[in-house]
């Protein structure tokens, strides 16, 4: 087998100008897998936010029992079961209907998913300061809620601020199964190059291409995001 | 320091103690103790570690929930049901061995934070007294500092402060300078000695026998969960009547 035969300038050609497949299926691709993770990023944040305070709570209180127990099935069933069979029951299943946005869908899958993971995180950050911390805030007379949000959270926030930034990159790389639904998302885009010009290497190495550019260009940013915190601590 | 206006009337009781019993799964860690803080007192506790003192001090503002008795702040029992304890904490401040500034707000807002959420005092007025109070304690120009840049002695000075931002009637100290270098102690305690000169009311729970002895009105002594004496310093320290204390005087003095 001769891989050289791929790389030609005609398989150059047909793979990434022929009838723009550049232009429709990776950079159009790519634009979809963004917009997928951006907003399930979203409700990511705001799910975890909601489960991790409840289960915390729960932890330290031992008040809200009952959420705390929803929110443990949900933790369970979500992190138990794999993302693209969640993905798959969303749509073939639960939305059931052709008129329903395959990419509305994947962002609520994925946002559902992502939130059990930062619900973990952020309960992880809640639990890691220190105990006094709140006691000084109730012996203030702050009540539960007013010490969480205005002394426990920012503090909480910002330990678990690399993790986050760390779940939300893993999340980019987790939307590629979107193909299952047939979203023509980036991995999907080269995927359908590759269906069409039988081109087994060059459309799949570009979009693992992509996928590094953009992952690495993220992990960067946390990089100088964590060393700035770590610079603006004042302990 | 905390407010020179409001008017002292000493004698009246502030918080009466009444059969209070803590026990920790079944472990008494309280048992039965009773006695009355007065207004503009100073109380000392002092035992050996595990005597409870501590828990005793976390009873009074209910950071530990009693298992048992009454505790009267200000005529209320607190361990009634429907007592708003969060609105009752505000008069009690508190001060704990390991400071528990806000590491991520300044000097400042540590202080004003409080006062501005829960009284509704106006930012600026709250900058103002905060100002006044930082200096009064030789650390004004600490306002925009931040926690990790203090020394422990200047951060147990601030935490003193900042409750004292609350108005409270009352000042809980829980082993205040414990947790502090040697060199570092004087100044706090200069701090709380000047807050006694000034008849706030306070409970202090410390191993500073010589700072008892100088500040205090009247010295509790418990031991093993157990209320054993009490007395003035002078009574206390050269007098004690239990065999408990004589054995505890002689280890520490």
């Amino acid at each position: 087998m001769n891989w050289a035969q791929y790389f030609s300038p005609e398989q150059f050609y047909i793979n990434y100008i022929a009838d723009d497949r550049f232009v429709t299926y990776i950079l159009g691709g790519l634009k979809t897998t963004l917009l997928i993770t951006f907003f399930a990023v979203l409700l990511g944040i705001a799910l975890g936010f909601l489960v991790g305070t409840v289960r915390s709570t729960y932890d330290k209180t031992g008040r809200l029992k009952i959420l705390n127990g929803i929110c443990r099935v949900y933790l369970s069933i979500i992190r138990g079961t794999p993302v693209v069979v969640q993905l798959m029951i969303m749509y073939y299943f639960i939305f059931a209907t052709p008129d329903a946005s395959k990419v509305v869908i994947a962002i609520l899958s994925f946002g559902i998913n992502s939130g059990a993971y930062v619900a973990e995180i952020f309960r992880s950050g809640i639990m890691s300061i220190d105990q006094g911390q709140f006691e000084a805030g109730r012996s203030l007379g702050f009540n539960y809620r007013q010490t969480i949000w205005y002394i426990i959270l920012p503090q909480a926030v910002k330990n678990v601020l690399p993790a986050l930034c760390n779940e939300f990159i893993a999340l980019l790389k987790e939307t590629s199964v979107s193909g299952f639904i047939a979203l023509q998302d980036l991995t999907k885009g080269g995927d359908i190059i590759r269906s069409r010009t039988y081109n087994p290497a060059l459309p799949l190495l570009t979009v693992a291409l992509v996928y590094w550019i953009v992952v690495t260009f993220l992990t960067a940013m946390v990089g100088r995001m964590e060393q700035r915190l770590r610079k603006n601590e004042k302990r | 320091m905390a407010d020179t206006k409001k008017e002292i009337k000493t004698g009246e009781p502030l918080i009466e103690v009444k059969g209070l019993c803590k026990s920790f799964y079944g472990n008494e860690v309280l048992k039965d103790i009773t006695t009355t803080i007065k207004k503009g007192e100073v109380v000392f506790v002092v035992g050996p570690s595990g005597s409870g003192k501590s828990t005793f001090l976390r009873c009074l503002n209910l950071l530990e929930q009693p298992t048992g008795g009454e505790i009267l702040f200000e005529g209320t029992n607190i361990l009634d049901k429907g007592v708003d304890v969060d609105k009752l904490r505000r008069k009690m401040g508190m001060v704990f061995q390991q400071f528990n500034l806000f590491p991520h707000m300044s000097i400042l807002k540590n202080m004003t934070l409080a006062p501005v959420k829960l009284l509704g005092v106006p930012e600026a007025e709250a900058n103002k007294e905060a100002e006044a109070l930082l200096e009064r304690i030789g650390l004004l120009e600490k306002r925009d500092a931040y926690p990790g840049q203090l020394s422990g002695g200047q951060k147990q000075r601030i935490a003193i402060v900042r409750a004292l931002m609350m108005k409270p009637d009352v000042m809980l100290f829980d082993e205040p300078t414990s947790a502090l270098d040697p060199e570092m102690v004087g100044e706090v305690l200069t701090v709380m000695r000047e807050l006694a000169q000034e008849h706030m009311t306070m409970i202090v729970v410390t191993h500073e026998m010589g700072f008892a002895r100088e500040v205090a009105d009247r010295v509790m002594f418990l031991d093993g969960g157990d209320f054993v004496e009490e007395a003035p310093p002078g009574e206390f320290f050269t007098n004690p009547r239990s065999e408990r204390l004589r054995s505890f005087l002689s280890k520490v003095l």
